[in-house]
């Protein structure tokens, strides 16, 4: 999993049928301490978390455990938003999200 | 999930059984910040009727077969389709604003 930060969405009427339900939400991750952009941006499917754009979110990066969270074993999607970050305490330094 | 163009469609006489009956296409891949061409173009099968210049959004690797599981269970096709791409959306339109 990595931390990531929603900055956009995609509207798409014609897609994978079991991709239909979901909000598709452009993620970019972020470095989960320091809050810095660290990679390139990626389209996550939202696992019913109702994240939106600007929050700060937990992105699944496998496809396996992605089918199991949202109980579909035919849908193709591997990035996938399965939480949203309050906040982040490592090597004594405290990030908040909220 | 990545954006890519249609540019192009691939037809082969010679081809492995399964993917006998699925469309390929030829897609560039686009970066999402900046819509430029990143990477070289690859072939991916397409799952929703995408037309040449359109904007898709494919899945890679294992999720391709996947995206093919449900036509395949509901009988259409011999076998699951040897692809490690496949488009499985196209864009109406998308919007950065968080950046």
């Amino acid at each position: 999993m990595f931390v990531a930060k929603v900055v956009g969405s995609v509207w798409a009427t014609r897609k994978h049928p079991d991709l239909k339900g979901g909000k598709l939400l452009l993620v970019k991750p972020v470095e989960p301490v320091s809050g810095e952009y660290a990679g390139a941006t990626a389209l996550a499917l939202d696992g019913g978390v109702g994240a939106g754009v600007g929050d700060t979110v937990l992105v699944l990066d496998e496809g396996g455990s992605a089918r199991k969270v949202i109980k579909n074993d035919n849908a193709p999607v591997r990035t996938l938003i399965c939480g949203v970050l309050d906040s982040v305490h490592s090597g004594g330094k405290d990030k908040k999200y909220a | 999930m990545k954006l890519a163009r249609v540019c192009g469609r691939v037809f082969c006489t010679r081809q492995e059984a399964a993917v006998e009956d699925k469309k390929l296409l030829l897609i560039q891949p686009l970066d999402w910040d900046t819509g430029k061409e990143t990477g070289s173009p690859l072939v991916a099968g397409d799952c929703v009727g995408a037309g040449s210049g359109e904007k898709v959004f494919y899945v890679a690797s294992r999720e391709a077969i996947v995206a093919y599981q449900n036509c395949y269970e509901a009988g259409c096709g011999t076998a699951l389709p040897p692809v490690d791409a496949a488009i499985v959306g196209i864009v109406d339109g998308y919007q950065l604003d968080g950046l």
